[in-house]
């Protein structure tokens, strides 16, 4: 679309200005100022310099929690995007069951977060929870309070269970939007179904996957709310992924000056994140 | 291929598995869930759903949540609509960074800003109150309707606005009376995804109340600490916090693919 050259479109963007600035320039500042500093209760602050981004960047516990934050984003990734597809290929085009797929397939991105965590726990408890009633029957020592394989297995399932709808709707919408000529011209030429799925089905879905493998990816990266209340991070640390670990250290230790340190390195690491976000979704919207 | 429906249906069930085990558990008496593994309920009991409507700290909880996930959605669609139509129609100084710059926020972790946002907040004496955690949402839902809705905008012709031009409207009146009537769906997929994002995010609406705004999720990590692990009561607050969400879905249910296949969530 051609757009028209207007100077006073930026009078529209006050609000949202105001709005998101005020939300997220303030509280960067914020944690700017606490990463070059040295605070103590009664607000004096003296200058660090680069201390504690030296401090951070040095330390073990930076690098295990990004390493298993990497490791846990990697396999849910690897599960959720084969799944999502597969299954989003399968689902009904026509009828009733359009409705019902959709409605209950996006029940768990419905449910807070918390929730989805409280109701993993009480799902997997050894002995009264289903799952971890019925993995004992099947004789698995299975208790994912004290072991790291059953909590990174109950993390990763849960991710699964709460995620993978995500990526069903957004291929299935991409799906939809395939005209029938298509599948017919397809069918005439004798195409078999993986020929159907490579030169028809995947390039189409294209625009879709890329941006479902990026939401993941990055949402994944920011995830907080549900290890946090299954496990706690634990056993041991064995579950703290970033944010779990930065909140730790911010509001559990009061240790401010790393945090903030690990806050901005963090951010960063997102902001780049988001840079490829953009540039390739917006490449493909220019085509 | 004649099976087909199997998968999708294998699925639902993996999907509904332990939300059936929620409400399970939200039926039995915490003597039960501990000593007893059943699939259904045996002494079947609403004693749980009566404690959290008869105590105002429960049922509270529910009215903070949904107060101010409503003001949020209002406040984010309505800053948004201009917003969109300006990125959407015009071309103005740094247009593009700023657009990238609104998409940052939607993926900022909100672990960063947990502290600084209290800090925030209590300075301004908003902290324990409904606007706060309404105008922090905002960080991350402005940006994600600004996108939905530029989606929606771009696919109306422009001929639509000078039409409109020609025909004597004023710019407010074009924008209200035509202009919001074309895109309703649009907008009801940016409320949809405003709601469902300021209703299942917690750090940050932990973060910014302590009692008279606590949100419902909160009570409910709370209760569980303090009063012993009360299995039955919390599996009960869990599953009446899906009943909006499953509300919601039902009645944007036609657009949910429309809006996916946006392909901007």
């Amino acid at each position: 679309m051609n757009k028209v050259q207007n100077n006073k479109a930026w009078f529209f963007i006050l609000p949202v200005i105001f709005l998101v600035a005020f939300n997220a320039v303030i509280p960067l500042m914020t944690v700017v100022n606490y990463a070059f500093q040295e605070t103590f209760n009664n607000n004096i602050f003296t200058w660090q310099g680069t201390k504690w981004f030296e401090n951070i960047l040095r330390s073990e516990r930076f690098y295990a929690a990004f390493g298993r934050q990497l490791l846990f984003t990697f396999i849910i990734l690897l599960i959720q995007i084969p799944l999502g597809v597969f299954i989003a290929l399968s689902m009904p085009k026509k009828g009733f069951g359009v409705s019902i797929c959709l409605v209950l397939m996006s029940m768990p991105l419905l449910i807070p977060w918390n929730v989805v965590g409280a109701m993993w726990n009480i799902f997997a408890l050894p002995r009264i929870g289903f799952l971890g009633h019925y993995l004992a029957l099947l004789g698995f020592d299975y208790n994912f309070t004290q072991s790291i394989y059953a909590a990174w297995f109950t993390v990763i399932l849960m991710d699964v269970w709460h995620w993978t709808s995500l990526v069903v709707l957004l291929c299935y919408a991409g799906l939809c939007a395939i005209p029938d000529p298509f599948y017919q011209a397809a069918k005439i030429d004798g195409a078999s179904r993986w020929a159907v799925f490579k030169y028809i089905e995947l390039p189409k879905m294209k625009k879709v996957l890329t941006i479902a493998i990026l939401l993941r990816f990055m949402d994944s990266f920011m995830i907080y709310t549900e290890p946090f209340v299954l496990t706690g991070g634990g056993p041991g640390n064995a579950t703290a992924f970033l944010s779990i670990d930065l909140v730790k250290m911010a509001l559990g230790q009061f240790d401010l000056g790393n945090a903030a340190a690990m806050s901005l390195v963090y951010f960063l690491i997102v902001l780049l994140l988001s840079w490829i976000f953009y540039s390739v979704v917006m490449k493909g919207e220019d085509k | 291929m004649k099976f087909k429906w199997i998968i999708p249906t294998l699925y639902i069930i993996f999907l509904m598995l332990p939300i059936y085990w929620l409400l399970n558990m939200s039926f039995k008496t915490t003597n039960e869930i501990i000593n007893t593994f059943s699939l259904w309920p045996i002494n079947f009991t609403f004693e749980n759903y009566i404690k959290i409507f008869t105590d105002s700290t429960w049922y509270m909880g529910y009215f903070n949540s949904l107060a101010y996930v409503l003001l949020n959605t209002i406040l984010s669609v309505t800053a948004a609509l201009p917003a969109a139509y300006a990125f959407s129609r015009y071309k103005f100084v740094g247009d593009k960074h700023l657009f990238f710059w609104l998409l940052t926020n939607r993926m900022a972790p909100p672990a960063v800003f947990a502290l600084p946002f209290f800090q925030l907040y209590s300075s301004i004496n908003l902290f324990d109150t409904h606007i706060a955690v309404a105008l922090a949402h905002c960080l991350f839902n402005i940006p994600l309707a600004v996108w939905i809705l530029e989606g929606f905008i771009s696919a109306v012709p422009k001929e639509l606005d000078e039409t409109a031009y020609i025909d004597g409207y004023s710019f407010p009146r074009f924008f209200i009376k035509i202009f919001i009537p074309t895109i309703t769906a649009g907008i009801g997929i940016a409320c949809f995804f405003c709601f469902m994002f300021s209703w299942v995010e917690l750090l940050l609406a932990k973060t910014l109340t302590s009692v008279e705004a606590k949100p419902i999720a909160a009570t409910m990590t709370r209760t569980a600490s303090t009063a012993g692990y009360e299995l039955g009561l919390l599996a009960a607050a869990g599953s009446l916090t899906i009943l909006p969400g499953a509300f919601v879905i039902y009645f944007v249910r036609n657009y949910i693919a429309k809006g996916f296949a946006l392909g901007r969530v």
